[in-house]
């Protein structure tokens, strides 16, 4: 500090303390809600000493909520997302940048134009290419009449539709999330700084490209992965309008979409302390990840948007 | 851009990037002019028929005053959550980064919340201030002598979702104004200060004009973050009501297309919005981009 300001000091403390509880206040007011019996939480205002009954309220949430299949689900789905994105965009950016090629720009510029369209803006077609990924195959198939060539063939009617849906699945939950270019365009920028001489060293004693990366830039870019592991898997984890999309089976839906399950409405019993426990259970792995990585989640979340 | 030593090899960098091109055609482009397509089609709910019309689904949208209502709330709901969320998270920021002690723990305890999913933010500001069990609901009822109730009220309900969507994004802020004050260079608020400046006027005339770059990036991101992200809280708390108060745009076309089946409109929707994201992102690297230079 540059000079004494004692009562300044004072207010950035006071200020700072009232921001942290601003911040905090919906958790710790939950967390004691999720402490609380039936009773107790409906009375109005609630008591905000917490109660004895956080395990039960748990164990209720848990069997209710089919919550271990739903964190199960969630979980599955974040790391799919987080991995699949890490390992395309790490090597497409490896592409763009270690090789010169005809189509390479292209090749850049298709990724990078992904960036104005988010799933948000093309929810039904989107949805329509889920439920058959072959559809657009079936159409030049049709088109070319390759069902009347192929019964010629064979001597006998034979009718091909090509179908693979990707509704209920884990790969359908992860498949259509995995490009990116944000991650692609961070590995571009960090490639584009490792040092020349390493490349030309590793050419003259003979190494091939994929020696290279795997024992020159994957090792440098340790530190671009763990900061990507966190963000993206927050990212995936947090996933609200496609996995609502694509999963229709109760056994198949993420977590954050099976909590609306759990808000009591008008007409139900007021229990909130089921409710809220159950949105503690939920939002458990992603902070715990942010809180165990934090200097990594810092490093990622500025230089990812860079 | 690329380097100066490159790798020779035919196949290799195509089977490298295939991944990627193969996603991004099956699950961005494809859907995009698919979208794009439908938007000029009148279909029946079924699928069975469709039929070209031109630009009778845009005109149909442009003139129908639920649409320009839904324009309305989008626009008014990112304005409040953008600025509520940014001022909120530069208080902090300008707090903890003159806080001598203890500033791990500052930030620890300041960035979490950006790891709650926007659904789950909802329902704890649901709970909040629900009208009959929230504490946050009594205070406002006893204190401000309002009579709240966001099942009954619009304006209330849109209070809700804004509360619920700037609290999750208060500590994304903090974290980008965090790094942008560390990144001014200390000997300028010193000479300040020997000039005779207080803290105050340093803050406006050093910090402040210092942070304007981050301060219009995070106002972008933000804006996108309440156009785009808040779909889940919308779809937890309000579900767009109540009497269409809080429908926004993206939920708009979740709700025509996917519930109600009307995908010419749901497209011309769609496309709106994928207008509007190519115009906020254009206007992003030509205007943002330059300045961001001297954060770091």
């Amino acid at each position: 500090m540059i000079e004494k300001t004692p009562i300044l000091d004072i207010f950035t403390y006071v200020f700072l303390i009232i921001g942290i509880l601003i911040v905090g206040f919906p958790i710790i007011y939950s967390l004691i809600a999720a402490t609380l019996s039936l009773e107790e939480v409906s009375k109005v205002p609630m008591p905000l000493i917490p109660g004895d009954q956080f395990l039960v309220n748990m164990k209720e949430a848990w069997t209710r909520g089919n919550l271990g299949n739903q964190i199960f689900n969630s979980i599955v789905m974040a790391t799919g997302i987080t991995v699949g994105k890490i390992v395309i965009s790490m090597i497409g950016a490896f592409s763009i940048v270690y090789f010169d090629y005809r189509l390479r720009v292209v090749a850049f510029a298709s990724v990078f134009c992904t960036l104005m369209l988010p799933v948000e803006v093309r929810i039904l077609p989107t949805y329509e290419m889920a439920a058959n990924v072959l559809g657009p195959l079936q159409g030049v198939w049709d088109m070319l009449h390759m069902n009347g060539f192929v019964s010629w063939f064979a001597g006998h009617d034979i009718e091909v539709s090509l179908n693979w849906s990707l509704l209920d699945s884990y790969t359908g939950l992860t498949l259509p999330l995995i490009a990116s270019a944000t991650c692609t365009f961070l590995f571009r920028q960090f490639f584009l700084t490792v040092p020349e001489e390493l490349c030309e060293a590793a050419k003259m004693d003979g190494a091939s490209p994929m020696t290279f990366f795997r024992k020159i830039l994957f090792p440098l870019s340790k530190t671009n992965i763990a900061a990507l592991i966190v963000i993206e898997f927050v990212y995936g984890y947090n996933q609200y309008l496609w996995p609502l999309l694509i999963t229709t089976d109760p056994d198949m839906t993420t977590a954050v979409i099976g909590l609306q399950n759990l808000i009591p409405q008008a007409d139900d019993l007021p229990e909130w302390n089921v409710a809220l426990g159950a949105a503690m259970m939920v939002m458990l792995p992603p902070v715990l990840i942010v809180l165990s990585m934090q200097r990594w989640f810092v490093k990622g979340l500025i230089e990812k948007e860079k | 851009m690329i380097k100066k030593s490159t790798f020779k090899s035919g196949y290799l960098p195509y089977l490298l990037i295939l991944p990627q091109i193969l996603i991004t055609l099956t699950f961005f482009y494809w859907p995009a002019v698919q979208g794009l397509r439908q938007s000029f089609f009148l279909s029946d709910p079924f699928g069975q028929s469709s039929k070209f019309v031109w630009f009778y689904n845009y005109i149909e949208l442009f003139t129908d005053p639920l649409y320009l209502k839904s324009i309305m709330i989008t626009v008014t709901f990112s304005i409040a959550v953008a600025t509520v969320s940014i001022t909120l998270g530069l208080f902090i920021a300008t707090m903890a980064n003159r806080a001598l002690r203890a500033t791990a723990l500052v930030r620890t305890l300041l960035i979490w919340p950006y790891a709650v999913a926007p659904a789950i933010s909802g329902i704890l500001w649901l709970f909040l201030l629900h009208p009959s069990y929230g504490i946050v609901a009594l205070a406002i009822d006893k204190w401000l002598g309002v009579e709240w109730n966001p099942v009954l009220y619009g304006r209330d309900a849109m209070i809700m979702i804004t509360m619920a969507s700037s609290w999750k994004q208060i500590s994304y802020n903090f974290v980008f104004f965090m790094a942008g004050l560390q990144a001014i260079p200390k000997s300028l608020i010193e000479a300040a200060a020997i000039d005779g400046a207080s803290s105050f006027k340093r803050f406006w005339a050093i910090t402040f004009p210092l942070l304007t770059p981050t301060f219009f990036f995070l106002s972008v991101m933000n804006i996108i973050y309440s156009f785009f992200e808040t779909f889940g809280v919308i779809h937890t708390v309000t579900q767009g009501g109540p009497g269409g108060s809080t429908n926004i745009l993206v939920y708009k076309v979740y709700q025509d297309g996917f519930v109600g089946l009307n995908l010419g409109s749901s497209a011309a929707q769609s496309v709106v919005l994928m207008s509007l994201i190519i115009l906020i992102t254009f206007l992003q690297f030509r205007y943002v981009e330059k300045k961001v230079q001297y954060t770091g």
